[in-house]
């Protein structure tokens, strides 16, 4: 018969309770790597729609993603006509607030030419932008509906699209525009701004200006070998895909990994003193039944076992009910749960390690107890 | 009494605690004898002695020094015999507590099959000779019960079960009737006569409870760790 399970039973109620206390445990630390993997899925979205191999950027600077990077319009024909480029678009980057439906929206708008790279990568609903002026497409993140119109500085744009998991570093929604619509929005002064400018003899504001230029390469063509090519005219400089994203991840996603990470630390340290302190003091109300066992002549092989498979019972339950729990609770976060088979099984995997080092502390104690004590006296 | 060689014998064994300022002298030369079939009663005052003799017979405990041999096999001399003490309890030794001692979180019937199971039966055969146990032991009809539901007497006859299940040769017993009624403790006195006879086992019974004095076929006496040679 199996003793770990009896005693279980014995205590189902106290036992029970003591799993949920500790799925609620887990599944936070769940919920943290999930938050981590959402973050950084979600700031690499961003990067990752215009499925470019090549980013043209400001000389001297990291890109759009870590600092003001501005390049005049016609960089993207010039980059398109390099050797081994296969086709190469414009894109621009910048956070509005727009007013819809009595709140105030926080969007990240991306300007491209429509029919060029630098648009989603998927449409969810509705279609792509069609027309040089006055269309968007929005996020779904964003809640704007299809159909719906949006004012932005001082035109309104009708949203034909709908895309998903399309959002910039700091979570707010992306708002796809055309690059024309997205360059007047940017660089084109307020009225009151322009006269007064024009008053003072200032020169018109370079208007086609865009913020990086994306490309993809003819296969077989090597990145490097291209970002060179382009290097070499001095006031461009270039990121390949890889280097763009560990940019991002670097100035965007590290503090946040450091932060998370040490939190989940935490927590599984927690759940290890948690899980110790209980395993112990289950040991603790169990003595003299185990120094009666120890006496009738059951082995330390059986003590062990009693103590070990309960608390792997109580590991591996906190772990399913919270991972249930997680799954349940995940999509009313106000940014994305990312919930991954496979963190899910490495923290299955840290949990057991947790549950074998946490129960040491009982069976020490329990190794200890002499099989005279159930004689007492 | 009978002319049988002895299931145990002790020769000269000492036991004491701590050393130096602490140390405590529990049992000094103490030398006996215990036959098959016959139940002995071991008294004394408290702190005697009677529980360190208790537990070195039933192999729980060592020896300082001397010479045990239990069922024609050498455990000590003035060292340990090399043999596996617990092995020696699971086969040979049945214990009795004061207090019942059953494992909580099994009923009747599993805290009498869980020795078998350790001994190596499977599980339907152990559940099979508990159930003879207790109904040996006339409790057969709680054999499903929680321990937390059985009355003094009953726990007491299925803690009785629980230490026949190996067959055992010898039986401690270490103030077995201190929690019951006098009425409940000649009932369990008569069922160790029963034991003993029927099994020819040995059952050796520490207590203070002059009301049953009647029931050992001889009594040993320690008085500050000495056996009294007048009965030994
Ligand atoms: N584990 C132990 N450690 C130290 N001293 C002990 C221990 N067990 C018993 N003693 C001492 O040995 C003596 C005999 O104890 P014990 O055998 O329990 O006597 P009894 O059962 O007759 O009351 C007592 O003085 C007791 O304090
Ligand atoms: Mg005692």
């Amino acid at each position: 018969m199996n003793l770990a399970l009896r005693d279980i039973r014995h205590k189902l109620g106290r036992f029970l309770l003591t799993c949920l206390g500790l799925s609620l445990l887990l599944g936070v630390v769940l919920s943290m790597i999930g938050i981590y993997r959402g973050l950084v899925d979600d700031a690499l979205s961003l990067v990752r729609a215009p499925a470019a191999e090549l980013w043209v950027v400001e000389a001297g600077t990291r890109g759009p993603f870590a600092e003001a990077s501005r390049m005049p319009g016609d960089t993207r024909e010039m980059v398109a006509r390099v050797p081994g480029i296969a086709e190469a678009g414009s894109v621009t980057y910048q956070t509005v607030e727009a007013p819809y439906r009595g709140q105030t929206l926080r969007l990240q708008v991306v300007g491209y030419e429509p029919g060029r790279m630098g648009g989603p990568a998927a449409i969810a609903e509705g279609r792509a932008i069609a027309t040089r002026h006055g269309e968007a497409v929005a996020d779904v993140r964003a809640g704007i509906d299809l159909g719906d119109r949006l004012h932005l500085g001082r035109d309104d744009y009708l949203v034909v699209g709908l895309t998903r998991h399309h959002v910039s570093t700091g979570g707010d929604p992306v708002l796809f525009l055309s690059l024309r619509d997205a360059q007047d929005l940017q660089f084109l002064p307020k009225p009151s701004t322009y006269r007064r400018d024009q008053a003072r003899g200032a020169p018109p504001p370079a208007l086609d200006t865009i913020n990086a230029v994306v490309a993809r390469l003819i296969p077989g063509v090597a990145a490097d070998a291209v970002a060179h090519e382009i290097g070499r005219w001095k006031h461009l400089g270039t990121n390949t895909q890889h280097q763009q994203e560990a940019i991002l991840i670097q100035s965007v996603v590290e503090k946040a990994r450091r932060q998370i990470g040490l939190f989940t630390v935490i927590l599984l340290t927690v759940s290890t003193v948690v899980i110790a302190l209980i395993i112990y003091t289950m040991t603790m109300d169990k003595m003299r039944d185990i120094a009666t066992l120890k006496l009738i002549g059951a082995s330390d092989r059986t003590i062990v076992a009693l103590i070990l498979q309960q608390a792997l019972a109580m590991g591996f339950i906190g772990f399913g009910v919270g991972w249930g729990l997680i799954n349940l609770v995940a999509d009313r976060f106000p940014r994305r749960v990312l919930l991954q088979a496979e963190d899910a099984l490495m923290l299955g995997g840290v949990v057991l390690v947790v549950c074998v080092l946490a129960s040491s502390l009982g069976v020490r104690l329990a190794l200890r107890i002499e099989p005279a004590a159930a004689l007492g006296g | 009494m009978t002319f049988s060689s002895p299931l145990a014998e002790l020769t000269g064994i000492s036991k004491h605690y701590g050393e130096g300022e602490t140390r405590v002298d529990a049992l000094r030369h103490v030398s006996l004898s215990l036959y098959p079939g016959e139940v002995v009663g071991l008294l004394g005052p408290s702190g005697s002695g009677k529980s360190t003799l208790l537990n070195i017979i039933g192999c729980v405990i060592e020896p300082s020094q001397g010479r045990m041999v239990l069922d024609g096999k050498l455990v000590f001399d003035d060292r340990p015999a090399g043999g596996d003490l617990r092995r020696l309890r699971l086969d040979k030794i049945g214990f009795i507590f004061q207090f019942h001692n059953l494992l909580p979180f099994l009923n009747s019937r599993d805290n009498v099959a869980v020795v078998l199971e350790l001994a190596g039966h499977g599980k339907q055969a152990a559940r099979r000779r508990a159930d003879e146990l207790l109904d040996y032991l006339e409790v057969g009809n709680r054999a499903a019960a929680s321990p937390a539901h059985l009355s003094g007497g009953e726990a007491q006859r299925v803690a009785i079960a629980r230490a026949l299940a190996n067959h055992p040769r010898l039986i401690l017993a270490d103030e077995p009737t201190a929690a019951l009624d006098s009425q409940r403790a000649a009932i369990v006195m008569d069922l160790l006569r029963k034991v003993a006879r029927e099994q020819s086992a040995t059952v050796l019974v520490v207590s203070h409870d002059e009301k049953i004095f009647d029931r050992f076929d001889r009594m040993l006496r320690v008085r500050d760790g000495v056996l009294d040679s007048a009965d030994g």
